[in-house]
């Protein structure tokens, strides 16, 4: 199948899959169980995909525990959304989650159970019955592994499947012919350094989030939104960047996630004076608030002068005046991880935290079948032909402005079954590969050549440690105007700086410093991305609070944002507010 | 992926294939594992980078148990190289 071209190595799929996480994995076994040929490539062995990371859960309105039902489901995603979700899609997806996750069972993975053998489900925020009634209990966890089994059922799945897996390749650029047809991608092998072309007659981008744009995140060092940049240089637009899921409670300075259930076991949050200030923002819900009351609560704790420790720069997390048989039984995890990253033992004393960026909700503008769409010439979107994505790199969207916990995991798999159907259908229509003229290989060879430069220069470590900085501090939980506007001229000079950045280690074999270049320039094109997209958007939605525009304005921002390239252009287009066969649900204020 | 049985490679080549082995799905992985590479790997016998070459071919979630202390490798080697990462964290 491999065969020299311009001297790389040359391989041939019916679909190229970027991406081994869960979303990947799922439409590569759909297509490889309909007998196309399929390859995955990924930067890292499949099953150290950052969905492995994933502990919580997966969403489906079984019904197990509390009364429930998939209509339920969508609302509450619909109003988690805040309003900026395709409601389309969401029905879509909460329709099919009860079936899929059966479906997960089948194929291996141990969900946890009740006494009387169905799958156990667990209460998380924003989860209520009959539209916005007591809380509901839907979602489904194979103990705290629930994103390693998934992951692992699919990987071996792929397996007998006889997917085709490229481990440790990095994928570098999207190539597309003169009209616009995408024909696969450059990859380079980790191992030893060299290019290889993969032509495909479809390719689907399935790369995962960017919380690595900040400096204090939950993402694993992986997480550089390189199919986003990919995109971008494709000419591609991404969507809805702006909302970026900050989760309250990560280890201050260092970011590792304290779950909800160290407040829902009875800890709560206190300034520097020892008050317990979540009774200021929440008077309900206190401490157990949704996600982005508490990071807003705990960001304006810091900023007006209440925070902890010599900056001042966090709060704590209060456990210390709980029996402490109750932390090492239903809180080992969080102990042993505020142990090993805070060196502190939450049965003697409480842990610093602050907000720490957790979901990218933006991403890859797609339909519900996963097929990237880009509206053209003013009128309505139009699938890319021969280009998909799914999973947290691609905007569907059914996050909307904030999304639900458990609900990314349902994500992945839903449409990554979803596109796997339409790209099967796509290919019974194309039977050939389209010519692979060589001026669209040299493009990316271009563009990796550039790392060959040698010289003085800076160094990527730096030029990242800036970038992250920077988004953290001028497009964090809280932004305005005035500091947005300097954030982006910041980041623009570390678009410039970027140019002046140069290797010193120039050898071919797991050159790790050449994947971090390459790495920071998605990440930089993301930052320029997401402050653009946040300084033009004048209004409080979900995760994006703008001090200056504290209200939600449904006449003037229920729109998704399209952010492009070139010329940094922005663009809009309508949320899908009508469902497949239900009523829409209109907007209505977001209190919980 | 040869083993380092099968092909005892040239320290540096070894160092950055590691390095890159360290890369996980979990931030928590990523902090412990790369840290110490950076910090300790150099300063390492053959017999430990043998042993810290076989941990990262655990999954995550085995290794996040060794690295937390939940769980003890049955290799003396491996179990000694797990208390240096934890100690370096
Ligand atoms: C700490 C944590 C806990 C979470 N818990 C939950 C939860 O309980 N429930 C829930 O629903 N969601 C949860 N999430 C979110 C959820 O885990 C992710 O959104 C989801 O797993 C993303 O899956 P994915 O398939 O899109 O991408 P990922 O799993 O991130 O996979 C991306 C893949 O792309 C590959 N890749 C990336 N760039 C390249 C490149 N240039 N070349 C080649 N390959 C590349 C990677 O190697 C990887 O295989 C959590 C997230 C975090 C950070």
């Amino acid at each position: 199948m491999s065969h020299a071209n311009y001297g790389i190595a040359k391989h041939r799929f019916d679909t190229l899959v970027i991406g081994a996480g869960g979303g990947g994995l799922r439409a590569a076994l759909q297509l490889a169980q309909a007998e196309a040929t399929v390859a995955v490539v990924s930067k890292v062995f499949p099953t150290r995909s950052h969905t492995v990371a994933a502990q919580g859960g997966m969403n489906a309105a079984l019904a197990n525990v509390s009364p429930d039902n998939w209509h339920w489901h969508m609302y509450d995603t619909v109003k988690g959304s805040d309003y900026l979700g395709d409601q389309d899609a969401i029905e879509y997806m909460c329709r099919a989650a009860s079936r899929l996750v059966i479906e997960l069972e089948h194929m291996g993975v141990p969900f946890s159970r009740l006494d009387n053998g169905k799958i156990y489900q667990r209460p998380f925020g924003g989860q209520s019955q009959n539209f916005g009634g007591a809380q509901a209990a839907r979602t489904c966890a194979a103990a705290d592994r629930t994103g390693h089994a998934i992951l692992h059922s699919l990987y071996q799945q792929n397996i007998r499947a006889k997917t085709h897996f490229f481990d440790e390749f990095f994928a570098v650029d999207l190539l597309l012919d003169d009209e616009g047809y995408v024909l696969g991608a450059l990859v380079l092998e980790i191992e030893t350094g060299e290019p290889l072309i993969i032509e495909a007659k479809t390719t689907l981008l399935a790369t995962g989030g960017v919380g690595q744009l900040f400096r204090t995140n939950t993402n694993a060092a992986i997480n550089t939104g390189d199919g986003m940049g990919m995109a971008l240089r494709a000419g591609i637009p991404v969507q809805d960047m702006e909302f970026f899921q900050f989760h309250p409670t990560g280890i201050a300075g260092k970011g590792m996630l304290m779950s909800e259930g160290a407040r829902g076991e009875g800890g709560y949050l206190i300034n520097k004076d020892g008050e317990r200030f979540m009774e200021r923002y929440a008077p309900q819900a206190k401490d157990l608030a949704s996600r982005d009351v508490v990071s807003r609560a705990i960001a304006t704790e810091v900023r007006e002068g209440r925070g902890c420790g010599e900056k001042g720069d966090y709060v704590l997390l209060k456990l210390d005046h709980l029996d402490p048989e109750v932390i090492m039984k239903r809180l080992p995890g969080i102990r042993d991880m505020a142990m090993t990253f805070a060196h502190v033992d939450p049965i003697d004393k409480p842990i610093p935290v602050f907000p720490t960026a957790h979901y990218t909700m933006g991403g890859i503008p797609t339909d519900r079948f996963g097929q990237v769409v880009v509206p053209v010439n003013q009128g309505a979107a139009e699938p890319v032909p021969g280009l998909y994505a799914v999973g947290e790199c691609a905007c569907v969207s059914v996050h909307g402005a904030n999304r639900l916990g458990g609900n990314s995991l349902l994500d992945i798999v839903v449409f990554g079954r979803a596109a796997g159907n339409k790209i099967t259908e796509y290919l019974g229509e194309s039977r050939y590969h389209r010519p692979m003229g060589r001026q669209y290989v040299d493009k990316a060879l271009g563009h990796l050549a550039r790392w060959d430069k040698r010289g003085k220069g800076e160094s990527v470590g730096a030029l990242r440690d800036a970038l992250q900085r920077t988004m953290e501090h001028y497009c964090g939980v809280f932004r305005i105007e005035n500091v947005l506007a300097e954030g982006l001229a910041k980041v623009l000079e570390i678009e410039k700086r970027l140019e002046d950045v140069r290797l010193q280690d120039h050898s071919k074999i797991f050159n790790t410093a050449r994947i971090e270049a390459l790495e920071l320039e998605n990440l930089v094109s993301l930052a320029v991305a997401t402050v653009t997209s946040a300084l033009a958007r004048q209004e409080s939605r979900g995760a994006h609070t703008r001090i200056d525009y504290p209200d939600r304005d449904d006449e003037r921002w229920l729109k998704h944002t399209l952010f492009y390239r070139e010329g940094r252009r922005l663009d809009y287009k309508p949320v899908t507010t009508k469902p497949l066969t239900v009523d829409s649900f209109p907007p209505k204020p977001r209190v919980y | 992926m040869a083993t380092f049985e099968q092909n005892p490679e040239a320290s540096d080549a070894q160092r950055a294939r590691l390095a890159w082995q360290c890369r996980r799905g979990m931030k928590e992985l990523d902090l412990l594992l790369q840290s110490f590479l950076d910090a300790l790997f150099d300063g390492l016998s053959q017999n430990e980078r043998r042993a810290f070459d076989l941990l990262l071919r655990y999954p995550d979630p085995v290794l996040l148990e060794y690295l937390m202390g939940r769980m003890v490798p049955v290799d003396r080697e491996m179990a000694d190289v797990v208390l240096k990462i934890r100690r370096n964290g």
